[in-house]
């Protein structure tokens, strides 16, 4: 076995996926009337979804400052740079790939630019009830269309994490730390050479 | 790229689509409308339900009653069946609601204010008309002569079915010129006045009155 996420970068992934999640689902009961009609209890509904939104900034604050930093700068930089096997392989090429394939790093730029604008714009709905200098007509229609691309994401993911047989594997990485080794060489070569 | 060369496509992913994400704000509703102007209808997502109580009324045809007090000469108590034996009248009108969301082409079958108070004889001295919904503590106003608009209506029919539950069965509101929060739903009582009590979202800082483009 070989460590592919350390405890700050499960951290970070868990308390995003699990706010995520109840921040879907909550906000799945707000915006279809038929289950705002089934479930009723709106405002607790608001209350719940705003809480959970303000405990998943605390949370995602608080394994950065609690967390090992230097580990995270090294992700980021790693999400960050693309080289030519990376262009190569979204080409699909099978070109050997570091710790994140290319697509990793895709869904990684844009799970984090969906991140800030959902806690933008809904910063902003809840400030434009109570406050109308900041009520924009086009808010809700940014917050509805990043929860559209973010389940288009979502399933993505949860297909390749939990589903597709080649790279399923990946799901313990994210939740013990540790991979296979062979399996690490297979879907991340480059990355296992350097661990060597 | 040669084979030793890399570049920090990631962030400029991140920033990107950041920026165009927070541009959006002030471009997002014109695009949205230009594609609902040619999109098929099916494609566009219509309404939001916005309630303040834990449940949302439930409408019994057999037990409802619509109450018009205050400054008229004749109180009235309506059963659904003399509501539906009133004057008819029908509309096509585009819904606007104040957070930013519109159905276009939204059809209504209701009764018009002046038929419906006409019985209850409103005296010369009632200018404002308030009302009350089943669902608590939910209420709005309108002026007498905002409620004569010739589209403003208190509707019992959408789309050429009777209102559905969460649209506020069996009557609600419809004045297309405000915002929807005008729009009283699961309305049970009108009562006229001369001086109108700031509203559920006036009491929140809303307008009391609500013109689609020219408020809040």
């Amino acid at each position: 076995m070989i460590e592919r996420f350390s405890p700050t970068e499960r951290a970070a992934h868990w308390v995003h996926a699990t706010a995520f999640l109840a921040l879907l689902a909550t906000g799945l009961i707000l915006y279809f009337p038929s289950l705002s009609e089934a479930v009723g209890r709106r405002p607790l509904l608001k209350d719940l979804h705003v809480y959970t939104a303000v405990a998943w900034i605390i949370g995602l604050t608080l394994v950065v400052v609690l967390g090992d930093r230097r580990r995270l700068r090294r992700t980021l930089h790693e999400l960050d740079v693309y080289d030519a096997d990376d262009m190569l392989w979204l080409q699909r090429y099978p070109r050997p790939q570091g710790r994140f394939n290319a697509g990793q790093k895709i869904n990684a730029a844009l799970t984090g630019a969906f991140a800030v604008l959902f806690a933008v714009s809904g910063t902003l709905l809840w400030l434009g009830e109570r406050d109308h200098r900041f009520q924009f007509a086009s808010t809700i229609l940014l917050h509805d269309w990043l929860t559209f691309f973010s389940l288009v994401l979502l399933v993505g993911h949860l297909y390749l994490a939990v589903i597709y047989p080649a790279t399923r594997h990946s799901l313990r990485g994210i939740t013990t730390g540790q991979v296979r080794r062979d399996w690490a060489a297979r879907h991340h070569e480059k990355w296992v050479r350097e661990q060597e | 790229m040669k084979p030793t060369e890399t570049r920090t496509y990631g962030r400029r992913a991140f920033l990107g689509v950041t920026a165009v994400g927070l541009s959006s704000l002030v471009w997002g509703k014109g695009a949205w409308n230009a594609f609902v102007a040619i999109a098929p209808p099916s494609l566009v997502p219509g309404w939001r339900i916005y309630t303040v109580a834990s449940t949302m009324p439930r409408f019994d045809p057999a037990t409802w009653r619509l109450t018009i007090d205050g400054l008229v000469g004749a109180p009235q108590t309506i059963s659904y069946d003399q509501l539906r034996a009133l004057p008819a009248a029908d509309q096509v009108s585009t819904f606007h609601c104040v957070t930013g969301w519109t159905v276009h082409n939204v059809h209504w079958r209701g009764v018009r204010f002046a038929d419906l108070l006409a019985n209850a004889q409103p005296r010369p001295d009632a200018s404002v008309l308030t009302f009350t919904s089943a669902e608590k503590p939910y209420v709005d106003t309108l002026t007498l002569d905002q409620a004569h608009l010739p589209d403003a209506m208190l509707a019992y029919e959408m789309n050429g079915k009777p209102l559905p539950r969460e649209h506020g069965a069996p009557v609600r509101v419809v004045i297309p010129d405000m915002y929807g929060y005008k729009g009283v739903k699961w309305v049970e009582r009108i009562t006229l006045g001369a001086e109108a009590e700031p509203g559920y979202w006036e009491q929140r800082g809303y307008d009391t009155d609500a013109w689609v483009g020219h408020s809040n």
